[in-house]
């Protein structure tokens, strides 16, 4: 009889998650991951308006500036938002990642020091720590990678999150009802939104689900694309669409809208066809910490 | 488009005299104000002890980093990054701003409505676009935290900034009904059908 060993598992401490939490807040509000760079490149290559042009380049600009002065893209420092990704074999206390991840965003609030942009939402009372009831937001997904826990922080600008939208379309308002929703919800989020921006798009699933959707979408990666061969076609479609509106780089006319257009697909009841959009802003900020048995990897 | 440079506080006549397309450039100071600041001003009766006559103010709330008051940061404040918010959620207090404060330009991101168009027009102001999102640059061109007022409201507190070369920024909206913000509406709105079509939505 053979004896398999157990795998051994990959243990996080919650100091390590702390630091880590702190750190991935501040580098994401000064370095811009470098596929948002290189899609601003590809904007500014192809845009034919004038201002539009100067608008970009100005942008450009900016991303240099804070790299250079190790200052802060925006000054929105955001609501924080943490995605956890769980790989197999991997020994968690969830309680105190939960409280290590906030002690972080705090830390990271009062140390550097970072405008607190979280409030009480009845009473308005700001405690200058970033952090509130639910807030961070943590999302928690597992992966079938083993030893592997990864952070990715997003720090999420309210400009863009105030472009968020959810219809309960039904089944007869079909395909040609989410595509006219998505366009509709572009033009009516104009140049609030901080354009060139992420259009995120969910279809299906429930209200929340949807919405979440959008939000996953709108945070992708510029250059994935939507795994479901359906959304994919459409991330297609709605890309070319929203930018022949003409809404332009802080919605002052041009031909950079969006950056792209992502579709994220649920599956949904037989009598509903639910969309919604979330918008990300052109400082598309993220930045992600990976354990693994050999350590830590700080990137985007 | 013609390029002008403005220190501020400015005249009426100087404010007209710019038109939707032209650059600013602007001199000396600047006062941030945001939601809450304006909400408590304009809806709860609070008075700045700021003098706003003929000044601009920037739709904003810094990150700041407290400092013992001296030298340029008598308010015991130091920039960290200052940048700008959208503006269209301030819209309805560009006319108590103006009429009562006698503020004559608003700075931010985004663009005012037809409203604010109209004030615009009737006492003599104007709308200033700065890159939204572009806050580390914006950084460079103030120069001090000179003083603070409402500072309960935190950071949403009405801010006097020194500034130099503070932009260029674009004249979104002028005095005379030009609205850059209105002309993209109206071509983006002629267009919707096009695109509707090709999508193949009826």
């Amino acid at each position: 009889m053979s004896v398999i060993p157990p795998p051994e598992k990959l243990r996080v401490t919650p100091d390590a998650i702390e630091e880590a939490a702190k750190l991935l807040y501040i580098r994401a509000l000064k370095i811009l991951p470098d596929d948002i760079k290189q899609g601003f490149f590809r904007l500014d290559a192809s845009e034919t308006n004038g201002l539009a042009r100067s608008v970009l380049a100005t942008m450009i600009e900016n991303i240099a500036v804070a790299e250079r002065t190790e200052n802060l893209l925006c000054q929105d420092t955001g609501i924080p938002i943490f995605n956890v990704e769980i790989g197999r074999d991997v020994e968690l206390d969830g309680w105190a990642l939960k409280q290590a991840i906030a002690r972080g965003v705090e830390r990271a609030t009062r140390e550097h020091p970072l405008r607190s942009s979280v409030v009480h939402p009845i009473t308005r009372v700001n405690a200058h720590s970033s952090c509130g009831a639910h807030v961070p937001v943590i999302n928690l997904d597992f992966i079938e990678a083993p030893r592997v826990l990864r952070l990715i922080m997003i720090p999420k600008g309210s400009g863009s999150e105030n472009g968020s939208f959810l219809q309960m379309l039904i089944p007869a308002d079909g395909l040609a009802g989410v595509k006219r929703f998505v366009v509709d919800a572009a033009i009516k989020a104009g140049g609030k939104v901080c354009p060139p921006t992420i259009l995120g798009v969910g279809v299906g699933g429930t209200s929340d689900l949807c919405m979440h959707l959008a939000k996953v979408a709108a945070t992708r990666t510029l250059g994935s694309v939507c795994a479901d061969a359906e959304g994919a076609k459409l991330e297609v479609e709605l890309s070319e669409a929203v930018n022949a509106l003409g809404i332009g780089p802080q919605g002052l006319g041009g031909d950079s809208t969006a950056f792209a257009v992502h579709v994220e697909i649920a599956a949904t009841h037989i009598t509903m066809n639910p969309v919604a959009v979330n918008v990300q802003c052109h400082s598309a900020r993220r930045a992600s910490a990976t354990f693994t048995p050999e350590g830590v990897v700080i990137g985007f | 488009m013609p390029h002008h440079t403005l220190h501020m506080p400015c005249t009426e006549a100087e404010i007209r005299n710019l038109c939707a397309g032209d650059t600013v450039t602007l001199q000396d100071t600047l006062f941030g104000i945001r939601d809450a600041t304006q909400i408590h001003m304009f809806d709860r009766g609070r008075r700045t002890r700021f003098d706003l006559q003929g000044h601009a103010v920037i739709h904003t709330a810094p990150n700041v980093r407290k400092v013992d008051p001296s030298g340029t940061n008598q308010a015991g404040y130091e920039a960290v990054c200052i940048g700008t918010t959208t503006s269209d959620r301030m819209e309805r207090f560009t006319r108590p701003l103006m009429e009562r404060e006698g503020v004559r330009i608003i700075i931010g991101k985004g663009g005012l409505r037809e409203d604010s168009g109209k004030a615009f027009q009737e006492i003599g102001g104007c709308y200033l676009a700065v890159i939204g999102g572009a806050a580390a640059l914006e950084t460079t061109w103030i120069t001090a935290i000179e003083d603070v007022d409402m500072d309960d409201l935190n950071p949403e507190s009405l801010w006097r900034f020194a500034i130099r070369d503070f932009g260029p920024l674009i004249v979104g909206m002028d005095a005379h009904g030009g609205s850059l913000y209105r002309e993209v509406q109206a071509s983006v709105e002629a267009r919707r059908a096009a695109v509707l079509a090709k999508l193949g939505v009826a």
